[in-house]
């Protein structure tokens, strides 16, 4: 009998096993190299450059505070463009994320057909890419916030909740990533979804960032707005530089159990997906 | 005891035919409640052969069927078959790019392939920044490929433009640089996709010297895809032929090669008049037909053979001379007959078909050759055509016993040895 000793076995139904994310680990080189390319290639030939990331943060803000001017509804006293500018800065890395990772499967389509490495690591590098363009849009936000300071017409009132921000960020990044990968493996083959996901994201801005949740009375919109786990991320945000409401360790702990709810599911499907989706996409 | 490296087990592949809408949404969702309840797929159980040509009823098709191989470690192996014979899903299914329908692949040890070179290359990044992209891509680690880069650089030719953006590399340049990250790769099986079709004859002799050097002198396992089967022939040691899905023979390259050439050529009587000319052609003189009077393009070792040329003339021809050449598989030229050698001066006085007897024993050792044709008068050549068919000479002298057969050199000629007191 000869000894079966294979390092390696592929079979048709292999069930999905944590041996991906041991995978992922080995290729963390690839990883960076993904970022990297990324980066380079972006903005190569753009003659604004990176400025480019100012640009569409600074419009989506004029866009809020223009509609919150309109609409006559409050910011808690903190100026509308620093009270804008930075649920902007949060929602955009997480919408980044998911609106990225959500096509993983269909946009490297090419590249997965011909060579194989652990397909987790796109979405991953996705996420890590993202995190350096938020880097640089939240200091637009900082460098807009001494200047509100230094002419003094606005309350800022740092609170300690400011340590929670990698945390935020952690929590941003595992929500959009999630989410994006359980889009991703649902549409290799029905496309449906991928449509939805376009406008869908625009939508969820909105309901996202216009309204403080503090200033909703009516409980059973509370709640609905609620239901949305990116919401407490963006208050805790505010809360952490204008004090405007209270700090709520519950609904943050509702949007980390959504995130490791949908972290999961995502894990699952994209591992299941990942497997066969070159036949379908 | 043979130290197994890939072992394959039963392995299939089934794909769908046709669009994906609303009728493969109902295949799927029936597949999906026979999943939850436990059951096998329904549809693993139809579906038909690959052959192209027969349209078949059913929407699914297995690319590949109940496929059993094993190779050992540092063995270079062939894969031939035609266009659609399932090579390209042998290969997705053994770098895991999609998974087999049913069946199991055992691997022992690291294992690359190279289905294309170059795949992940940004136009934008620079050939440096792209190598360590590359190389990435198929596995390695950043410190490994610092550590080559010098060499993978060098054996590309590059260094002059290696930190200019790869959108501005000629296309020989950048498949060179491509293939020396692939070639640079610290991998116990090399999986290779027809990626030496690249670049020039040099550079194609490099890349077959360094997959060699690899196999031989590393011992890595290699598994090789072409169509081109002087590569095949010249690389790999054993092979496998795959047609319409299954695996037909595996064993020994050149009996794998032959079969494949062989059994797509069993007519005794070759139509050449559709296969490609070369050179300067008459437009009044034409060959038509070969005729192997010996039934078969093979033959053995000092046999003789035997064959008609048939041709047309539209006109008289003055001088005519009919040729054959006999090439290897690596293009060099063996033997050149004219018909001038028994046919003085074949003077053609009136238009119409006419057929010429060859008898020849090429002095050849066992293997597969080439035979093209050509003809040309007093005033120039009239065709030529480079490959009307492969003639196999099989090896003579069957009591030989398998350590003692010849195994070097093209010509086979007799010799006499005699032992002096």
């Amino acid at each position: 009998m000869q000894q079966e000793n294979w390092s390696s076995i592929i079979k048709s139904n292999s069930s999905v096993s944590l041996n991906s994310i041991k995978e992922v680990w080995q290729y963390r080189d690839l990883l960076w190299m993904f970022v990297k390319r990324d980066m380079v290639t972006n903005y190569k030939q753009t003659i604004l450059g990176p400025l480019w990331f100012f640009i569409q943060p600074a419009l989506t803000t004029a866009l809020f505070v223009f509609i919150n001017r309109a609409a006559n509804t409050s910011t808690n006293g903190v100026h509308p463009i620093l009270f804008f500018l930075i649920g902007v800065t949060a929602w955009n890395y997480f919408a980044e994320c998911l609106t990225k990772t959500s096509t993983t499967f269909k946009d490297n389509a090419y590249i997965f057909g011909k060579v194989y490495f652990p397909r987790l690591i796109l979405p991953l590098s996705v996420v890590f890419s993202s995190l350096i363009k938020f880097f640089i849009q939240f200091s637009l936000f900082l460098a807009t916030l001494i200047f509100f300071l230094a002419i003094g017409n606005t309350k800022v009132d740092i609170q300690a909740t400011i340590l929670l921000i990698p945390f935020l960020i952690l929590l941003m990044a595992g929500l959009g990533l999630g989410a994006g990968m359980i889009i991703t493996s649902m549409t290799t083959k029905y496309r449906d979804l991928a449509l939805l996901i376009q406008f869908g994201v625009q939508l969820l801005m909105y309901g996202t960032l216009a309204i403080p949740l503090s200033s909703i009375k009516n409980e059973t919109m509370h709640a609905i707005l609620l239901s949305n786990p990116m919401i407490p991320i963006i208050e805790t945000f505010r809360q952490a530089f204008f004090n405007d409401s209270s700090f709520n360790a519950i609904h943050l702990l509702y949007s980390c159990i959504v995130m490791v709810t949908l972290l999961i599911i995502g894990f699952y499907s994209f591992s299941k997906t990942e497997k066969t989706f070159t036949d379908t996409v | 005891m043979a130290d197994a490296i890939i072992k394959v087990e039963n392995l299939s592949k089934q794909y769908r035919l046709g669009e994906i809408g609303t009728g493969s949404l109902s295949h799927d969702l029936n597949r999906w409640w026979h999943q939850i309840r436990g059951k096998e797929d329904p549809y693993l159980k139809i579906g038909e052969t690959n052959d192209r040509t027969i349209k078949g009823s059913s929407d699914y098709v297995w690319a590949l069927k109940d496929v059993n191989f094993e190779i050992n470690r540092g063995e270079i192996w062939g894969v031939v078959g035609k266009n659609g014979a399932g090579k390209s899903t042998l290969l997705k299914l053994l770098s895991r790019i999609t998974s087999p329908s049913t069946g199991v692949i055992k691997i022992n040890g690291k294992m690359a392939s190279l289905l294309e070179v170059g795949t992940g290359f940004h136009g934008e990044l620079t050939g440096r920044e792209n190598v360590f992209l590359n190389g990435a891509i198929l596995g390695m680690k950043k410190k490994e490929i610092a550590q080559k880069m010098d060499e993978i650089v060098a054996f590309a030719g590059v260094e002059k433009y290696i930190d200019t953006p790869v959108k501005r590399y000629s296309s020989g340049m950048y498949v060179r640089l491509a293939f020396a990250v692939a070639a640079h790769l610290d991998t116990d099986i090399l999986i290779l996709d027809e990626v030496l079709a690249v670049g020039d004859a040099s550079f194609q002799r490099k890349c077959l010297g360094k997959m060699n050097d690899a196999a031989t002198n590393q011992g890595k396992t290699v598994l090789f895809v072409s169509h081109n089967l002087s590569q095949v022939q010249g690389l790999c040691k054993q092979g496998m032929l795959l047609e319409n899905g299954q695996l037909k023979m595996t064993g020994a390259i050149h009996k794998i090669v032959s079969e494949y050439v062989l059994g797509n050529q069993q007519a005794s009587s070759i139509d050449i008049t559709q296969l490609p000319r070369v050179g300067p052609k008459s437009n009044d003189f034409f060959i038509r037909k070969i005729n192997f009077i010996t039934d078969t393009t093979s033959i053995k070792e000092n046999e003789l053979i035997t064959f008609d040329i048939e041709f047309e003339c539209l006109r008289p021809i003055k001088e005519l001379v009919l040729g054959f050449v006999i090439r290897d598989t690596m293009d060099a030229n063996l033997i050149e007959c004219r018909s001038t050698s028994t046919l003085k001066k074949m003077d053609i006085e009136h238009a119409g078909v006419y057929t010429v007897e060859v008898q020849l024993s090429p002095a050849l050792t066992a293997g597969m050759y080439v035979l093209s044709l050509g003809a040309r008068s007093v005033n120039g050549p009239l065709e030529y055509v480079p490959s009307v068919t492969n003639i196999e000479i099989l090896p003579g002298n069957d009591e030989q016993e398998e350590w003692n057969k010849p195994s070097a050199g093209i010509i086979n000629t007799p010799s006499i040895w005699t032992l002096k007191p």
